[in-house]
């Protein structure tokens, strides 16, 4: 079967989902490898300048996750994130990015079971939605 | 009196009372529709402001650190005061200035106009194809002619398009005001403030991005709006960032729209709407399009109204524990 794999970056807060991942993935539950990791300090550390540079280069969805509310290794840089994430995601889906290629969620290290089920929905999600084709940065085509 | 021999009076008197070392404010250029900004020094200098419908831009992208070192040398003072005329955005941008620590509120003395709209220089020019020599104000009407000819707009209808869903006329923050406070057009609930942000996020994702394709299609990449904007005062700009380079150097539309998208983000609960990046615009991008939506989710999502109240911290300083969050699984 010929299905369309997308290409997603996903950011992933060191103190939560990253470890999440990792338990996943000693635990054995399955997820499909679409992801492309970037390990952040915080999910507080993702600016927009990040998420719109993965777009640009043509990743087909950006996947962010840090730690739940009130659990953030720095205290409180999730709730900074989650405004500015907010505000992020409205002007983007506002300009033309389609609903569903900018996911978040919080999951905490011991959720190696969330991680991988939240892993599949953003997966399909994003594979339904196909290949990106808004804000992509190609070569200038010459003649 | 008229209140541009108010302003007058009141500059000259801060000015040989020696309370402030510069006023800064609008005076004529050289072209009828226009105004240009204007440092005065000294008395005689004062008798140069003016106050009308054409000072469009935003003073407060004046206000620099830079300025409050180099005052007079003559002054031996060592933090310069400096005065500023502001309309009601001006003001709010002040208010975000201090709010960001860019200087304290007694480095300036706030003189207040009370501001009925600034008129749109296209929408001038539009009325007046010949050109304009003078423009003479009058009931709310103005007065353009050109060679002795005259032609009579209603400033209702050159409005620029922000005074009309103008939240607040006159400063919130002043020292004293150059004339009488202006009534407010209680704006800053009516159901249709954001009704131009509602018809685009109606539209499906695909009618959206052609929508800012288009928009956005004639820019040059000036970066005047930029220039501009009194919030934009980064030492250096991402635009100009090289590793990693955010955002590309040409004009095509993926760099235009990232150019727009970013900076538009950068001043998410910052914008006070006062329309100086669109007046300072040489191709007429109505580049606010980007920015109102930002103003419209932060008053949603955090109850938030830029530059309102002096003691409060801006929006992405803080958090609230029941800020919006259905979007995060
Ligand atoms: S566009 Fe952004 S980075 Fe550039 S000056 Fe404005 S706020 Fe700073
Ligand atoms: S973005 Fe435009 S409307 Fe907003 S504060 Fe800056 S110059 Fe004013
Ligand atoms: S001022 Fe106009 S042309 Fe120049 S960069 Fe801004 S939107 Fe583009």
């Amino acid at each position: 079967m010929n299905q369309f794999e997308p290409k997603i970056i996903t950011f992933l807060c060191n103190w939560c989902s990253y470890g999440a991942a990792d338990l996943a993935g000693v635990s054995r539950f399955q997820y499909p490898p679409n992801m492309r990791v970037v390990r952040i300090p915080c999910s507080g550390r993702v600016s927009a300048k990040m998420i719109l540079h993965a777009i640009r280069n043509g990743a087909d969805g950006v996947w962010i996750s840090g730690c739940h509310p009130g659990d953030c290794h720095y205290i409180e840089g999730n709730y900074y994130a989650r405004r500015k994430f907010y505000l992020l995601k409205e002007l983007l889906e506002y300009s033309g990015l389609e609903p569903g290629r900018l996911q978040f969620s919080w999951i905490s290290s011991a959720e190696g079971v969330k991680f991988a089920e939240v892993a599949h929905e953003v997966i399909e999600k994003i594979r339904d939605l196909g290949p990106a084709s808004r804000f992509i940065k190609r070569l200038p085509e010459v003649a | 009196m008229e209140l541009n021999d108010t302003l007058r009076d009141i500059a000259k008197k801060l000015l040989e009372e020696g309370r402030v070392d510069a006023v800064l404010g609008f005076r004529q250029s050289s072209l009828a529709h226009m105004t240009e900004p204007f440092l005065a020094t000294t008395a005689e200098q004062a008798d140069q402001l003016v106050f009308n419908s054409c000072c469009r831009m935003n003073l407060a992208v004046y206000l620099t650190p830079d300025l409050f070192r180099s005052g007079r040398p003559e002054s031996g003072k060592k933090s310069p005061r400096v005065a500023v005329t502001a309309k009601g955005c001006d003001s709010r941008n002040i208010v975000t200035q201090i709010q960001e620590n860019r200087y304290k509120r007694d480095q300036v003395h706030i003189i207040g106009l009370p501001c009925t709209g600034m008129a749109d220089k296209a929408k001038l020019l539009a009325a007046a194809p010949e050109g304009i020599d003078t423009i003479t104000e009058k009931n709310g009407t103005l007065i353009l002619s050109r060679d002795g000819k005259e032609t009579v707009v209603s400033k209702t209808e050159v409005l620029q398009s922000n005074c009309l869903s103008c939240i607040i006329r006159n400063p919130v923050i002043r020292d004293e005001m150059a004339g009488d406070p202006v009534p407010e057009l209680d704006m800053d609930s009516h159901p249709d403030r954001f009704a131009d942000v509602a018809e685009i996020e109606a539209l499906s994702p695909a009618d959206k991005a052609g929508f800012f394709e288009t928009l956005v299609s004639d820019c040059t990449r000036c970066y005047a709006c930029r220039n501009a904007c009194p919030l934009c005062y980064c030492p250096v700009c991402f635009v100009d960032e090289s590793r990693p380079q955010w955002v590309g150097k040409t004009i095509a539309p993926t760099d235009v729209m990232a150019f727009h998208l970013l900076r538009a983000f950068h001043d998410a609960g910052r914008c006070t709407d006062c329309g100086a990046c669109e007046a300072a615009c040489p191709m007429d991008i109505p580049m606010r399009a980007f920015t109102r939506k930002t103003i419209k989710d932060a008053r949603e999502g955090f109850g938030w109204e830029t530059g309102m109240d002096l003691n409060l911290r801006p929006p992405l300083d803080r958090f609230d524990l029941k800020d919006p969050g259905d979007f995060i699984r």
